[in-house]
């Protein structure tokens, strides 16, 4: 750690809000296209950044749209032209984009968009869940969740040169928690725009639009002949994009000195019993795996950093070892066999040899706090389940009024 | 600082319960403090009662969670008083800080705060922000007394960090800047204990 240290170039330590951390990075990408339409639900993002767009700092076509529908409809178009293009939104703007989502990834383009997660209605609400981006999660959006404001600023940077590699031409969403952090001021450690830039390198995608001299059809009709091929593509791009996310992460950590994969385990190499969730629930998690391990309770986490592509592999082989997993989710499928996170989990390990028992809570929907009790109450139900060898139910509702 | 430091700010929407938050880590993040600074948000409006957070340590934060048991709490409106239980959660030893021209011997019997060991200080911070700043905005004297009565960090630290923030915010308007500084520096004087 200490020479990855050495290698990291010097960083500024600033005090940000997510929202805040998320437009510096994308001043420091300084997109050729941002379309975006200011106005709930979309984000602070979008708005911090036309002020950069209004004060000369980036050199970028700003185009202010009348709907999300319409934002992403914009980037389309400007990504397939050749121009790097971003958006930013959040819960029902993300719901509105949902046509569009497909087309993005169908067509191949390397859109980046932050996205904070937040509930959707109704009844109204503004607070945090997954709900939006686990919806979208068979529109194929590369989907990396971030634990804190520092996490949102590094996968940004990551996200771009994931979704622009040849070998994957994907659009990537980068997650954060709303309200938590999205609208929370913590501690980021930035690096300058020169290293941001180089890391970077130019935007340059295999085939555009303006290209006249190789001319191409975007977006063309194609039925039983061709539909079906272009989609097992798509899959196979997202299969392809497990190595380059490894890859990307290595190489940002010797700029950063952070290091980053498919999820984060902590205290997870002799855990009897651990916790598998996404985002900031995460940080207050390790508190409680610190305080079960001062009583001698053998408690791990694994923190979920990339849901698509799903990393089942790997997760197969981080969790072996443990007798019992709590899967939280922070999202419903209504009656489905548990949240996304889970029923993809659990099915993962159905053909291990010997499988580790889980069950599932589904916690925090439209903000609901989720405290050090509530996930101290999760691990201790799971060490019963350990002594019983038993999973009585597989959806518990953690933190509702009953 | 042997363990994390945790601060509920209290407010109504328009007195600066966010910003006060927001000044606060920001000056604790300049001497290398790890910090968090959030809002409780809901249908905010103009007068409606808000709240706002802390988190101050020397280590990273890794919590996400509301906080509950605030060593600190800082009032900035007295009016609250009977209607919402500010004192809910304080631990012993805890630190209370009101907006009011009242004395701390007056307000601790309308708290019905009967736990000896929370600490209550008031200071007048609307008639200061008056004096200095020309308006009832109580938020950055409120900082200046939570310092004094806490000792969470130097004033000298407080003024400077403040100061650079301030004029990234107000560059056209010089007089707002010293007029929040004079009131920070009143505030840290004139806050009253028990």
């Amino acid at each position: 750690m200490s020479e990855v240290k050495e290698m990291a170039a010097k960083q500024e330590r600033q005090a940000l809000t997510g929202n805040e951390a998320m437009a510096l990075a994308m001043r420091q990408i300084e997109p050729d296209v941002v379309a975006a339409y200011p106005i709930t639900p979309q984000t602070e993002i979008v708005q911090i950044f036309s002020t950069y767009v209004a004060d000369g700092l980036v050199n970028t076509e700003y185009v202010p749209v009348e709907s999300e529908h319409s934002a992403m409809s914009a980037v389309v178009g400007s990504a397939a032209a050749g121009a790097r293009s971003m958006t930013a939104t959040s819960a029902n703007g993300l719901a509105l984009m949902w046509e569009i989502l497909y087309i993005a990834s169908g067509t191949r383009l390397p859109i980046v968009m932050p996205v904070v997660n937040r509930a959707l209605s109704g009844p109204i609400n503004i607070h945090c869940d997954h709900s939006d981006t686990m919806g979208a999660r068979d529109s194929g959006w590369i989907q990396i969740f971030s634990e804190n404001a520092q996490e949102a600023y590094d996968n940004m940077f990551q996200a771009i040169r994931i979704a622009e590699h040849p070998d994957v031409l994907l659009p990537a969403m980068v997650t954060t928690d709303g309200f938590i952090i999205s609208h929370g001021m913590e501690i980021v450690n930035t690096l300058d725009d020169k290293t941001i830039k180089d890391f970077l390198g130019t935007y340059k995608i295999p085939r555009n639009l303006l290209d006249v001299d190789n001319p191409i059809t975007v977006g063309p009709l194609a039925l039983q002949d061709f539909y079906f091929e272009t989609k097992v593509a798509q899959a196979d791009a997202m299969m392809k994009a497990k190595p380059v996310i490894l890859e990307i992460a290595e190489e940002y950590e010797k700029l950063s000195g952070r290091k980053y994969s498919f999820f984060e385990e902590y205290r997870l190499d002799d855990a009897d019993v651990a916790i598998v969730v996404l985002g900031s629930t995460a940080g207050t998690a390790k508190v409680v795996v610190d305080n079960l391990r001062k009583e001698g309770i053998k408690a791990g986490l694994l923190k979920l950093r990339v849901f698509r592509p799903f990393p089942y592999e790997e997760l197969k082989e981080a969790l072996k070892h443990v007798d019992v997993i709590g899967v939280l989710d922070r999202s419903d499928s209504f009656a489905s066999l548990g949240g996304p996170v889970f029923s993809e989990l659990r099915a993962a390990m159905y053909d291990m040899e010997t499988r580790p028992l889980v069950t599932n809570y589904v916690y925090g929907l439209g903000g609901r706090d989720i405290d050090l009790h509530m996930i101290e109450q999760a691990y201790r139900e799971l060490l019963e389940i350990k002594e019983t060898g038993k999973v009585d139910q597989y959806v518990n509702y953690l933190g509702v009024r009953e | 600082m042997a363990e994390m430091l945790e601060i509920r700010w209290h407010g109504r929407g328009g007195q600066g319960a966010k910003t006060a938050s927001l000044l606060m880590a920001e000056a604790a993040a300049a001497v290398g403090k790890y910090i968090q600074a959030f809002p409780e948000y809901g249908p905010e409006r103009m007068g409606a009662p808000v709240a706002s957070y802390n988190r101050i340590s020397d280590e990273p934060i890794t919590l996400h969670c509301s906080v509950e048991n605030p060593q600190y709490v800082a009032v900035l409106d007295s009016t609250f008083v009977g209607s919402i239980d500010f004192t809910a959660g304080v631990p012993d030893n805890g630190v209370i800080v009101i907006n009011t021209t009242e004395t701390p011997e007056e307000m601790r019997p309308k708290l019905n705060l009967t736990n000896d060991t929370i600490r209550l200080f008031t200071v007048d911070a609307n008639g200061i922000s008056e004096d200095c700043i020309g308006r009832a905005i109580p938020n950055t004297p409120m900082i200046g007394a939570l310092v004094k009565a806490t000792g969470v960090l130097e004033l000298e630290e407080l003024l400077e960090d403040t100061k650079v923030k301030l004029e990234k915010k107000f560059r056209s308007k010089p007089e707002i800047i010293e007029g929040n500084l004079d009131a920070i520096r009143r505030a840290y004087e004139e806050v009253k204990g028990e």
